[in-house]
């Protein structure tokens, strides 16, 4: 893949916003990969934890965006126990997921969920999904 | 101490297993606790933005009632609940700024809450207060052969702040287990994820996380696997048709909150442990060590 890096992209504001959101300083991260190697849901995305603070450093906004990994991130707070930086990834994820759910692009659309969907899980899986995915 | 229960939504419907269990286990050790009189859904996972302080209003308002309720500490089974109640009160309790904005939405309350209802889980109380030595001394039904593999999953040990025992290895579900007489084994998948929310739209990916996790528990030599949290019940057990589809070799196996190992070596009746409610019947392998 053929990436464009430029100033205009680093100093983006999209990266001032993921910062502020999630509390993180994203340029201390070192891409160890600690990250990666402890997270669960990395055989469903597109890419890995520690690219997707590397595309935010780099201010690939649209290339993050449309990746999957921050969406399929369960929040499990592996990464954020390991990294040796204490940079907390599963708040940057939850920093991304808030800049696009605050424009209502929401994840699941709660009508189109089937019957059979809402009725099998319990309670606590419909609530937290709501929670992570929709605005 | 006066401490308030807070039983949470699936406690009372899908997981009412968890709750009738540890109640009768609770009132087999001689310990009452009351259930708040009103309570609200926590919200069940704690808000990671740095702003979304509208999201920590619903746990905080549960710790308010607690306070009318004149209790000192705050119960919970849920390792979900439990997560949720006690960042959001961390949370206030760290920043006045954060506090003083929470106060002021609530104001209708009549009550300034500044933190001071301790949030409590259950295993907790087992340790700290009551102490697994004296419920062991209450056991009638020791779960003698039982191989028991403990499933923390993320949230009653992440973050380490919070947690209620080691981050990477905690062992405090295992203790007990030896304090009722079982089999503890341990196995490496026991803090690992069981990808929680997306079995809504993504079932896939928690059928494959059962696979590992509950594959790594037999490798171990369990018998049966214990977990603490109504959401990791839900994917480990329920989830293991889908997971019986995806991999051939996969060998169902019972998924049982800690609290209903727990009421059975504590002499609860059948009508209280509610085996009704599980995916993977667990009275196969209860019966085959003679605990039925
Ligand atoms: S563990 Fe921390 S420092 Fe290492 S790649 Fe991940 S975020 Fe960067
Ligand atoms: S919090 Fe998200 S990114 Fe971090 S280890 Fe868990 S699933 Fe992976």
């Amino acid at each position: 893949m053929r990436i464009n890096i430029s100033q205009k992209k680093v100093r983006d504001q999209f990266v001032a916003k993921v910062e502020e959101l999630s509390g993180q300083k994203i340029l201390a991260c070192y891409q160890c990969g600690k990250c990666s190697a402890g997270c669960p849901a990395v055989s469903e995305m597109d890419i890995l934890p520690n690219q997707v603070i590397r595309y935010i450093q780099l201010g690939l906004k649209d290339e993050l965006l449309k990746s999957n990994s921050y969406w399929v991130c369960a929040s499990c707070l592996t990464c954020n126990a390991r990294c040796p930086k204490g940079i907390k990834i599963a708040e940057v994820m939850e920093g991304v997921r808030q800049i696009l759910l605050r424009k209502r692009k929401d994840r699941i659309h709660i009508p189109k969920l089937t019957d059979k969907q809402k009725e099998e899980v319990p309670q606590i899986a419909l609530i937290s999904s709501f929670r992570k995915y929709t605005s | 101490m006066k401490i308030s229960y807070y039983p949470g939504c699936t406690l009372k419907a899908n997981a009412k297993n968890f709750e009738d269990s540890a109640l009768c286990s609770l009132k087999q050790l001689g310990l009452e606790v009351e259930e708040l009189r009103r309570w609200n859904c926590c919200g069940t996972v704690y808000s990671l933005a740095t702003d979304d302080l509208i999201h920590h209003i619903a746990p905080i308002r549960n710790l308010i009632f607690s306070k009318e309720a004149k209790s000192e500490a705050l119960m919970t089974l849920c390792a979900m609940c439990y997560n949720t109640l006690k960042r959001a009160n961390e949370r206030i309790k760290k920043s006045r700024d954060d506090r003083d904005i929470i106060n002021r939405f609530m104001d209708a309350e009549g009550l300034a809450y500044e933190g001071d209802v301790k949030v409590l889980h259950l295993l907790e109380l087992l340790r700290d207060e009551i102490k697994f030595e004296n419920v062991a001394k209450k056991v009638v039904k020791p779960l003698k052969n039982l191989k028991v593999a403990s499933y923390y999953g993320c949230l009653l040990v992440r973050p380490k702040e919070i947690g209620l025992d080691d981050v990477e290895n905690p062992r405090v579900l295992e203790n007990l287990m030896t304090a009722l007489g079982a089999d503890p084994v341990d196995f490496p998948y026991k803090t690992e994820c069981c990808a929680s929310y997306q079995t809504v739209d993504n079932p896939g990916i928690v059928a494959e996380r059962t696979y590992r996790i509950l594959t790594s528990a037999q490798r171990a030599g369990a018998d049966v696997v214990s977990v603490s949290c109504p959401l990791c019940a839900f994917n480990l057990d329920n989830r293991q048709k889908e997971t019986v589809n995806l991999y051939s070799d996969f060998k169902k196996m019972p998924i049982l909150y800690f609290t209903q190992l727990l009421g059975i070596a504590l002499g609860c009746p059948e009508e209280a442990l509610r085996f009704d409610l599980h995916g993977v019947d667990p009275k196969p392998a209860l019966k085959q060590k003679g605990l039925l």
